[in-house]
């Protein structure tokens, strides 16, 4: 039963966490933070596919 | 008297619909809704030039996951959490879910990001801004209970960290996240209605209004001056 135990805490790791002072967050956040802001960028300056002609 | 004699039926093939003469209250609700949303804007062949850039793409792209995620909450609803995680097939639609939901505040977030660099409160839009603000907001309360729901550990200790917060704010007594029956139908139920509710509305007034040009975009510009007109409904007929 220990064992049992032991194994689904272990399924419930927290994770990575980083830190600078007093900041702290973790990996997973941070990783979708910065595609979001990667995804932000790209799309201003990724050139459209063109289509059919539009009015 | 007959249906040709009622005043609120105009069988005049010109007519617009300030022409008909409406006085019962179903009549005046369909020329309110024509007014204001003839069916050439509200599924539309065709969109203005600039809506041709990568920045347009993420509000569908949110609407995209969206149908993932009710798609796979419902067959996730339909099979109970003894299904979910135990089969193999279980594990993978949780996953859809769970991915979904990721994609879904992905997307949307970037889309408000574009939005508000753009201003895209403008030209009367404050309301398409507030519905799409409620809809982020009522969609972190809805993930906040899908989080909830896991039944593993993870939930348990986000549920009693989350109290504490909800107890302070005086609400703890109304919605209890430690009450997994109130949680779950908080969760498949009402707040999946809301969002719906919440989401439809705001991509009803994107179709009403138009997609907010760019800043740079001259006010002279004929696609501007053709959306213009038709926010008075009188647009490209």
């Amino acid at each position: 039963m220990h064992d049992f135990v032991s194994i689904l805490a272990s399924l419930d790791s927290p994770g990575i966490y980083l830190g600078w002072g007093a900041f702290q967050i973790q990996l997973g956040n941070l990783i979708v933070i910065l595609v979001m802001i990667l995804l932000f960028v790209l799309a201003l300056f990724l050139p459209f596919p063109s289509g059919r002609k539009r009015k | 008297m007959s249906l040709r004699e009622h005043p609120g039926t105009n069988t005049d093939p010109g007519a617009t619909p300030e022409d008909a003469d409406y006085h019962t209250w179903t009549g005046k609700a369909r020329g309110w809704l024509l007014r204001r949303l003839p069916a050439d804007k509200l599924l539309p062949e065709d969109q203005p030039s600039y809506v041709a850039s990568w920045i347009y793409v993420f509000g569908m792209g949110a609407i995209v996951s969206l149908v993932f995620i009710l798609a796979s909450g419902v067959i996730l609803g339909l099979n109970g959490p003894a299904w979910y995680h135990v089969s193999d097939l279980g594990h993978f639609v949780n996953s859809v879910h769970l991915w979904s939901v990721e994609l879904f505040f992905m997307t949307m977030v970037v889309h408000l990001w574009g939005k508000y660099w753009m201003a895209a409160w403008r030209g009367g839009r404050a309301l398409t801004w507030i519905t799409g603000m409620g809809a982020f907001l009522v969609s972190i309360v809805t993930a906040f209970t899908g989080y909830l729901l896991q039944t593993n550990f993870d939930s348990q200790w986000i549920a009693f960290e989350g109290k504490d917060a909800l107890n302070a704010a005086g609400i703890g007594a109304w919605f209890n996240v430690a009450n997994l029956g109130q949680i779950f139908m908080f969760h498949i139920i009402l707040l999946p209605l809301a969002v719906g509710a919440v989401v439809a509305l705001h991509v009803v007034l994107v179709r009403m209004h138009g997609v907010v040009p760019p800043l740079e975009a001259a006010e002279t510009d004929a696609q501007l001056q053709r959306g213009a007109q038709g926010d008075t409904g009188e647009a490209g007929r």
